[in-house]
């Protein structure tokens, strides 16, 4: 890989760091007066999501990291692994559970996710930003309550817990938004 | 400046010499065919005047540096530089407080300390006599992994980096008598055996705004740290750069004692607009 000097470090561009692949976040040029220069650099270590904040010399390197982010189908799993398969090529990818880390509570099969490949592995699998999954079980709905106040829990098919409103029922299929974890819609029962 | 005598002259933005200092470089034009530069600050030109005589000057122009861009440095930028003569580095400290508070008349209250004080209040240190090995060890507490340079000066710049500057970001201070490696062109002396260098910065908010010296007015004491700023560059593997005979010549011929100063004009202006970069305060920044 290409090495990358910090002036060229940009959000998003990939570097090994300590030997591990990060994602540069913010990178903030600083100097004191009529002193050296030095570039204040935060970057997402990709394996554990921990942020790191780094003081760089203006003007060090850092080698690139191959990561890679695709547009995936989620197969299945079998319990260990999760498969994945690029609609283009069709090749097959598996990842372990801690690839897939929370996400699994958001994986439907044939749905499209993004799967992050470090050195061709699967590194991280984040789901689509809204997902339609079915409620496996609930508290029965309350007739005519549909107005505003008042939630319940409803646990959908992959295990993940939601608050729906009172008048959602078992067996229903409901949109919710990955990144909090909340309720949007009613999804048309597909 | 006018209310107080001070004369404004405005010298050449390029010129045959650029500055020997290895922490700025200076940007090259082709003139002719021949190399010049734009200048880093107009403060070789300042000093040949007072040198003829001209008595108080001042410059407002613009000045370039390559290789800085970021949120608080772009590679041209707008300086005030005046020189007072007969004034000490605390004297003009006093103009430059009555100055940002003529600008910006909510200015903070501005303290005032010196530069091992800074250091003893948040490293725990005396930035004037502490070791270089003390400066790597701290660096190293501190987390930093990267190479460290065995030059008290960049330690010195990288400890500001990682401790100084995140403890200052409220605070509004003159800090001044700087260890005698980051002298520059501030004259020196030497109290109970330990040198420093009679040089203040102007710090609000974490930003430095303004850099001024009690000058140094020896010659022969200017050539050795010309000649010792090229020894650092080659050591750098930065191309070595030609010193100004000039101001050779100016403090041969004499300069008056006075105390010089520059301070960032579009820094001021963005901190008293209440902005956060140099961009927000340019109507033709991309």
């Amino acid at each position: 890989m290409a090495n990358y000097s910090t002036n060229e470090f940009r959000p998003g561009l990939k570097v090994m760091l300590d030997g591990e692949p990060c994602s540069i976040l913010d990178n903030e040029f600083v100097k004191p007066g009529k002193g050296q220069a030095f570039n204040r650099v935060k970057l997402r270590n990709l394996s554990s999501g921990r942020v790191w904040e780094r003081t760089f010399k203006s003007g060090e390197s850092l080698e690139g990291a191959d990561v890679m982010d695709y547009t995936m189908e989620y197969l299945y799993t079998d319990g260990e692994f999760y498969y994945f398969m690029d609609p283009n090529t069709f090749e097959q990818h598996q990842a372990d559970k801690k690839a897939v880390g929370d996400t699994y509570l958001w994986l439907k099969e044939q749905d499209s996710c993004e799967v992050t490949l470090y050195n061709g592995t699967p590194l991280s699998v984040t789901p689509a930003n809204f997902v339609e999954l079915e409620i496996v079980e609930t508290d029965p709905g309350l007739k005519g309550d549909t107005a505003q106040g008042g939630s319940k829990p409803a646990r959908l098919t992959t295990g993940a817990v939601v608050k729906v409103p009172l008048f959602i029922t078992q067996g229903e299929v409901i949109k919710v938004d990955t990144r909090s974890g909340e309720y949007v819609a009613r999804a048309s029962k597909s | 400046m006018s209310e107080r005598s001070i004369l404004e002259v405005s010298p050449s933005l390029a010129d045959r010499y650029g500055v020997t200092d290895p922490a700025l470089q200076s940007i090259e034009a082709t003139i002719n065919g021949e190399p010049w530069f734009l200048q880093t600050s107009p403060e070789f030109a300042l000093k040949r005047l007072l040198s003829l005589g001209s008595g108080d000057i001042y410059s407002l122009a613009k000045a370039f540096r390559s290789d800085e861009v970021g949120r608080w440095h772009r590679p041209e930028f707008t300086m005030l530089e005046w020189y007072r003569c007969g004034f000490d580095h605390h004297d003009l400290m006093t103009e430059v407080e009555q100055l940002v508070r003529y600008c910006w008349s909510d200015a903070p209250a501005i303290e005032r300390l010196s530069h091992s004080d800074l250091f003893d209040d948040i490293l725990g240190f005396d930035s004037l006599c502490v070791s270089e090995s003390c400066l790597v060890e701290a660096a190293h507490a501190l987390g930093y992994s990267g190479p460290c340079e065995r030059d008290k000066g960049w330690l010195l710049d990288l400890l500001w980096v990682l401790a100084i500057e995140p403890a200052i970001k409220d605070r509004a201070f003159f800090v001044y008598d700087f260890p005698i490696e980051q002298a520059a062109l501030a004259r020196a002396s030497v109290v109970f055996g330990v040198p420093r260098a009679h040089r203040f910065e102007l710090v609000i908010n974490g930003l430095e705004l303004a850099n001024g010296f009690w000058e140094l007015t020896d010659p022969v004491e200017q050539e050795r740290r010309f000649r010792e700023d090229n020894t650092k560059r080659r050591a750098m593997g930065l191309g070595e750069v030609q010193a100004d005979p000039r101001l050779l010549e100016a403090l041969k011929r004499g300069l008056p004692e006075c105390a010089g100063v520059a301070l960032g004009v579009d820094r001021l202006l963005a901190l008293a607009s209440g902005l956060s970069s140099l961009n927000e305060l340019d109507p033709f920044a991309d």
